[in-house]
């Protein structure tokens, strides 16, 4: 199977570095360790035996076709599958080293630290203040002061703070929805979480919009570790850092970017990237 | 001819414009190969006809050039091609480069046959010119080959032709040297030789050039300023 010898070496990201000569990375710690990771729905399994790492503070794009695990393998890493009842998991997914599947595992925790952000944005029927807010008011934050300084950084970050400053108070479903994916973000950023899951979050805007996401998705690298799954692969060629490619619930192929899009090695690869049937 | 590495796109518009593509290079290809045979014909027979047209085909050949230019420039705005693709256009546009130089040269030759043949005289290098000249025709040919048909198996045998050019070519200019010596009034004369040979020379390492793209197609890796030796052990790996 093409993907066996993937998984022999697909585990520690430091060593495909080195071997693609990319020596100035190897001080990358991975911040989210995937390790023998299967998945089922019901009796079909969704995901394959998948190990990989994603490394703090980069931006890794999983590309596949429809149906290829990716979209599940995202949800994974906050636990999100745990809300679907015919879902079962075994393997580990390690976050700084502990595994987020561990019983002791308080799974509202884990979502403070991994943040998501879906395909079509989906602020709260609140005002824009009251929606950034939001993550902090249900810890119990309610100090005026705090909230204003939190909710302005994370307009900030989100790019929004200028385009949003004078109108606050507006109610978030009356602004455009590029602007409310940035408001999502800006959501998932004011809780300072340690990652950012990105489920095709630019594919329901227009192209302008889009660029202004992916510039976003530059900038937040700065401070998260961000994991984007889309379906466009310039995209995915333009914001990240690392890639992988996969099919059928099996991770194929994980390398950096550039080589991935000029070079990949694997048929399978090459055949989805180049737009042939293989 | 191997299609299965251009072709199962599964837009079928690609396949053509790809497939076009690759017609165009070899034929391309084709009239540059066609300049450098009927220029070393210009220059050792004195046919001024036959130098005449190889000067107008360089017309032609800058007009495909551009032409082909044009089109890669088009699929990678339109098409955004990644991986192969990607190399092989990239790939196009060198050897097209390579190609229109060659084209260039082979008129500086037909253009030497002009001037020799103002100046007078017979000259004794023609042998060891047409030899060195069907060297690097079949380099270029050979190199040609090896990308209509997208296999990289032989290239390390075509680049390696190149030390046989440059041999020749060593022993060609030992010899107009001493002409020069032995007679001043070679001089003139023996540096239009000069000029052709060097011509020729240059062809071959344009040739070798246009395998070393093709290696970088295929495999991905770039394979330029590497030794003889250290492109064998690439290609084989």
């Amino acid at each position: 199977m093409a993907a066996q010898d993937v998984r022999s070496h697909a585990i520690d990201m430091n060593s495909i570095l080195r071997s693609q000569g990319k020596k100035g990375m190897e001080k990358n710690e991975a911040c989210i360790k995937v390790e023998n990771l299967n998945l089922f729905y019901g009796e079909k399994q969704a995901l394959h035996n998948i190990n990989m790492e994603m490394l703090k503070k980069r931006v890794t794009a999983y590309i596949g076709p429809s149906g290829c695990g990716k979209s599940t393998l995202l949800r994974c890493i906050n636990r999100m599958n745990d809300l679907v009842d015919s879902a079962r998991i075994e393997g580990k997914i390690l976050l700084d080293d502990a595994n987020i599947y561990d019983k002791s595992v308080n799974v509202a925790a884990l979502r403070r630290r991994v943040g998501m952000v879906f395909q079509k944005p989906n602020p709260f029927p609140k005002s824009i203040f009251e929606n950034v807010a939001y993550g902090l008011r249900i810890q119990g934050i309610n100090d005026k002061r705090i909230l204003e300084e939190t909710v302005e950084n994370a307009l900030r970050g989100a790019a929004l703070w200028d385009e949003m400053k004078d109108r606050l108070n507006d109610n978030a479903l009356g602004i455009s929805g590029g602007q409310q994916q940035r408001l999502v973000i800006a959501r998932a950023i004011a809780i300072e979480p340690e990652v950012l899951l990105l489920d095709e979050p630019a594919s329901a805007l227009d192209p302008i919009s889009t660029l202004k996401i992916e510039e976003l998705i530059n900038e937040l690298k700065e401070k998260y570790t961000i994991v984007i799954v889309t379906h466009n692969m310039q995209q995915a060629a333009r914001v990240s850092d690392y890639t992988a490619f996969m099919y059928m619930g099996e991770l194929i192929e994980i390398g950096t970017t550039s080589e991935l899009f000029t070079n990949p090695q694997k048929k399978q690869t090459e055949d989805y990237i180049t737009g042939r049937y293989g | 001819m191997d299609n299965s590495k251009i072709g199962h796109h599964i837009s079928g518009q690609f396949n053509k414009e790809l497939e076009d593509i690759r017609n165009k290079v070899l034929t391309m290809g084709g009239l540059v190969e066609q300049q450098i045979e009927l220029a070393v014909i210009a220059f050792t027979t004195g046919d001024m006809e036959v130098a005449e047209r190889v000067i107008r085909q360089d017309n032609d050949v800058d007009a495909q050039q551009m032409e082909i230019d044009l089109e890669c420039t088009q699929i990678l705005a339109l098409r955004q091609p990644a991986a192969f693709d990607l190399r092989l256009l990239l790939t196009v546009i060198k050897v097209i480069n390579e190609l229109e130089v060659v084209g260039d040269l082979a008129e500086r030759i037909a253009r030497m046959a002009i001037h020799v043949s103002d100046n007078e005289g017979k000259n004794v290098h023609y042998f060891e010119l047409q030899h060195m000249a069907d060297l690097v025709k079949d380099m270029l040919h050979d190199a040609l080959d090896a990308f209509a048909r997208m296999n990289i198996d032989e290239i390390t045998s075509i680049t390696g032709l190149d030390e046989s050019v440059d041999r020749e070519y060593g022993s060609i200019i030992r010899q107009l040297i001493t002409q020069m010596m032995e007679d001043p009034r070679n001089i003139t004369r023996t540096l239009n030789v000069l000029w052709t040979v060097r011509a020729l020379e240059r062809i071959g390492d344009h040739a070798c050039y246009i395998c070393q793209h093709l290696i970088y197609m295929i495999k991905g890796e770039d394979v330029r300023h590497l030794s003889q030796r250290e492109l064998e052990l690439k290609v084989k790996k």
